[in-house]
């Protein structure tokens, strides 16, 4: 049996992986990425592609905030724009009633030190939005925010990580995990691969890998839904979600609309699959249909679900195992991962070659989520 | 919303579908019947009750006007009939998800008979989504429902008994024919031959076919045997034709219209959105659903019947469904199953005798190859408008599967979902990965099955009691 040598494996070929795997890489790491389907094949795929800092959890605010600047040159990082387009994102109130919790929020914002997100009123709304119903009283705006092409956003990661010398190994999943003359040896079926650094990116499965190296790290499932209609005529730029409904509501650049925001469908983690719950969709759809009249007698092209890894708190796992030597988290994104993307690939590069990050990312402890220290 | 669940939801009004329904009615299940067309009797039965007793019923034949008997039978069944109606998802469950008069609603049901039939072999070449190209399948619809003929005479190209039967009943409308382009491979009679003897079982189809064949080379148009390659051509509609014969020579000629049919394939979208086991049928080139002898599939309490089992015909879609029907009232204890058994068993043998034909034309008609090896700059997904020249670059890069290539390309990604294009992208791979088809599956249907709108789903919200 063979054995390939590397300095870092990277369990899981999503987008959280392959961007690990890529600023490894460029730090001098021999870096393998193991991934039991293919690149993409779950969360990354089935995300609307959102690039949004309105309204991140406080503690991912100054990331967040890393991350946009990173896709405002992602050209540079990855060599392709990604399809990102940075038109905007915006949080509607439709009542009167509803806009004192955005004015709390921008002032929340703002007393940290952050200026990204901003109040606008209905005029400024209706310039921004003219087919929007008019019932919309104002919003909450991070002008910088917008959205990207999933698919051309997984392929631009890899070809960056195959030309920066990563070694992608689909079609093949970790089983077992064993302490090897310092280091970690990983057994995938006939296949071996030892190096002395392990990154768990396994998305929703990441509970379970962080197991096979003794890690209890307490994860939770979802599969958020997403619908995409025929396409259309250009009907908005920006990425719009509102107040007190679950809608995520933008135009991709196929003309096609792309309508999600967190509605649940189901999840089989062993059968790998998930599906789409339509009475609880047509909440979406009433919402969409809603705001943007219109679009009633748009036809829905598909609807789908993926499956990602969720938190009680909602925020990821990043940083080192508290008890298991050369073993990185990077997972539990909550439905809100694609942003960070760019970013937490340099923090999992800064602490394992630097073995330590200038970004604050105490929130994200993987101990916050481990047994022991939850009963100490 | 909140309609109580029933029996059986059965899934189409063709002779599967309402087969099952009478069967199932009369051993007392409640049975709801969803229907996309206007009325019962499916493709092969299409309009038959209001076309049967007119001259234009005559025409078509005793096949067709048998359907009006089925059709009266199953209006009588006291199933809940629901023409006009689409079905576009159904949940474990099972919840079904339908539209009727824009509007969506939810129906519960302890089994489902899906009874969706055919659709016919999707073919891209040349110049297939110009205006004035169309299949078989689509004219004959015209023709059953509104006695429309087309203007002016029509070329027709392709193979299989469709082609046939159509120019016969075309002719009989007073229809005119430019010419048919027969793609059947030379060969192809040796191939079927040897499954003759078996086939006698139906000896009136064969003489069928045979008088089909023998009127249609008396009516005096050309016949172009062995044809291997077809292009449409002309500017924002179709103007010529080009093809070209077995021995490499290619002929152009003037043509308004063209009338293509590769054969049919099972109807298995709603099988395959639910996770049903599905297995590579090599001798009618497609996919159908994995059953067991009571058309059940590897979903509890999920039937497929028909076309949708196997391409098999209208005689074997009736045995089929009565087959289903059986198995589904007995399990809700409406018969014993040694009484359900037993039925079934005649049902059977009627089936393994309506079936003894299929060997026969399944060799003679088996689709050429070119038929999933379009030219490089043919559009294969329509919707996308993606050409075989790109799919087949990006197959050759590493092993990408099909679901792989929708996300490279997005293949498949628009609103028919794959249904046009999925067997062409499954042999492309194939092809540029030097693999068995059988091996490379086909796209992951995503729901709906049938376009819905955002208004109509928002509807279904409105519906619902509030939380």
């Amino acid at each position: 049996m063979t054995k390939a040598e590397y300095d870092v494996a990277v369990i899981g070929g999503g987008l959280h992986g392959l961007t690990a795997a890529l600023h490894l890489s460029r730090a001098g790491q021999r870096t393998v990425v193991i991934e039991r389907r293919w690149i993409g094949r779950h969360a990354s795929s089935a995300t609307a592609a959102g690039v949004r800092t309105l309204g991140r959890d406080l503690a991912e605010i100054p990331i967040s905030l890393e991350a946009m600047a990173m896709w405002h040159r992602i050209e540079t990082i990855v060599g392709d724009d990604c399809g990102f387009h940075a038109h905007g994102q915006l949080r509607i109130a439709e009542t009167e009633q509803q806009m004192p919790s955005l004015l709390q929020r921008e002032a929340e914002v703002r007393a940290l030190g952050h200026t990204h997100e901003e109040i606008i009123g209905a005029a400024e709304l209706r310039r921004l939005l003219p087919n929007l119903s008019p019932h919309c009283v104002g919003a909450l705006i991070a002008r910088n925010d917008g959205a990207a092409d999933p698919h051309r956003t997984i392929a631009a990661f890899r070809r960056a990580c195959e030309s920066a010398s990563v070694v992608i190994v689909e079609g093949c999943g970790v089983d077992a995990a064993e302490r090897d003359r310092g280091a970690w040896l990983l057994a995938c079926g006939e296949r071996r691969f030892r190096a002395p650094v392990v990154v768990n990116a396994a998305g929703a499965w990441a509970g379970r890998v962080a197991s096979l190296f003794g890690d209890v790290i307490e994860l939770g499932v979802r599969a958020s839904m997403m619908i995409v209609t025929e396409r259309l005529a250009p009907l908005l730029d920006p990425v719009v979600s509102v107040v007190g409904r679950a809608l995520s509501f933008k135009q991709s650049d196929q003309g096609t609309l792309v309508i999600g925001g967190g509605l649940q469908g189901s999840a089989d983690l062993e059968r790998e699959r998930s599906s789409v719950n339509f009475v609880e969709l047509a909440k979406g759809a009433r919402a969409a249909s809603d705001l943007f009249p219109a679009t009633r007698g748009v036809r829905i092209a598909r609807c789908w679900t993926g499956i990602e890894a969720q938190t009680r708190d909602h925020l990821p796992v990043i940083g080192a195992s508290p008890n298991t030597p050369g073993l990185f988290h990077s997972f539990g994104y909550s439905g809100h991962g694609f942003q960070l993307v760019p970013v937490v690939g340099a923090i999992i590069a800064d602490i394992i070659v630097k073995g330590a990050t200038k970004r604050d990312i105490t929130g994200f402890a993987p101990t916050r989520l481990m047994p022991e220290r939850a009963a100490a | 919303m909140n309609e109580g669940e029933i029996d059986l939801l059965i899934v189409g009004a063709g002779p599967a579908g309402m087969a099952a329904a009478v069967a199932a009615r009369s051993n007392g299940l409640s049975v709801r019947v969803v229907d996309d067309q206007t009325a019962p009797g499916g493709q092969i039965w299409r309009a038959v009750e209001s076309v049967a007793k007119t001259a234009r019923g005559a025409r078509f034949g005793d096949a067709y006007r048998m359907g009006a008997d089925r059709a009266a039978a199953f209006r009588a069944c006291g199933a809940l009939y629901e023409p006009d109606c689409q079905l576009w998802q159904i949940e474990q469950g099972f919840r079904a998800f339908l539209t009727k008069d824009g509007r969506a609603h939810v129906v519960r049901a302890k089994a489902i008979i899906l009874a969706t039939g055919a659709q016919e072999r999707p073919t891209p070449f040349p110049g297939w989504t110009l205006p004035g190209v169309m299949t078989v399948g689509a004219a004959q619809i015209l023709l059953k429902t509104a006695d429309m003929a087309p203007k002016g005479p029509v070329w027709i190209a392709g193979s299989g008994p469709l082609p046939l039967l159509y120019m016969t009943q075309l002719l009989a409308a007073g229809g005119a024919i430019a010419g048919f382009l027969d793609t059947t491979p030379r060969g192809r009679w040796r191939a079927a031959l040897p499954h003759l003897p078996q086939a006698l079982a139906n000896f009136s189809d064969l003489a069928k076919g045979l008088r089909w064949s023998l009127s249609l080379r008396q009516a005096g148009f050309p016949i172009v045997r062995h044809v291997v390659d077809i292009r449409a051509e002309g500017e924002g509609r179709l103007e010529r034709l080009r093809y070209r014969a077995e021995n490499g020579r290619e002929t152009e000629i003037p043509a308004k219209v063209l009338l293509i049919h590769e054969g049919v394939v099972p109807n298995i979208h709603a099988a395959l959105s639910l996770g049903c086991a599905t297995k590579w049928h090599s001798e009618q080139s497609c996919l159908v659903p994995v059953l067991d002898k009571w058309g059940e599939s590897s979903q509890a309490n999920i039937f497929v019947v028909g076309d949708g089992a196997g391409i098999a015909g209208a005689e074997a879609a009736e045995f089929r469904g009565h087959i289903a029907a059986l198995r589904a009232a007995s399990r809700f204890g409406k018969m014993s199953e040694a009484a359900a058994a037993a039925a079934a068993a005649k049902e059977r043998a009627l089936l393994a005798r309506a079936l003894a034909i299929r060997p026969f034309l399944d060799a003679l008609y088996a689709p050429r190859p070119e038929v999933f090896a379009p030219p490089d700059d043919t559009i294969v997904c329509r919707c996308e408008e993606i050409s075989a020249k790109e799919l087949r670059a990006r197959a050759a890069e590493g092993r990408p599967g099909p679901n792989q290539l929708k996300a490279f390309t997005r293949v498949g990604m628009g609103p028919c979902q794959g249904r046009q294009c999925g067997y062409t992208v499954a042999h492309i791979i194939a092809a540029a990965q030097n693999r068995p088809v059988a091996e490379v599956g086909f796209q992951r249907i995503r729901p709906p099955l049938k376009p819905v709108t955002l208004g109509e789903l928002a509807a279904l919200d409105e519906q619902e009691p509030a939380a």
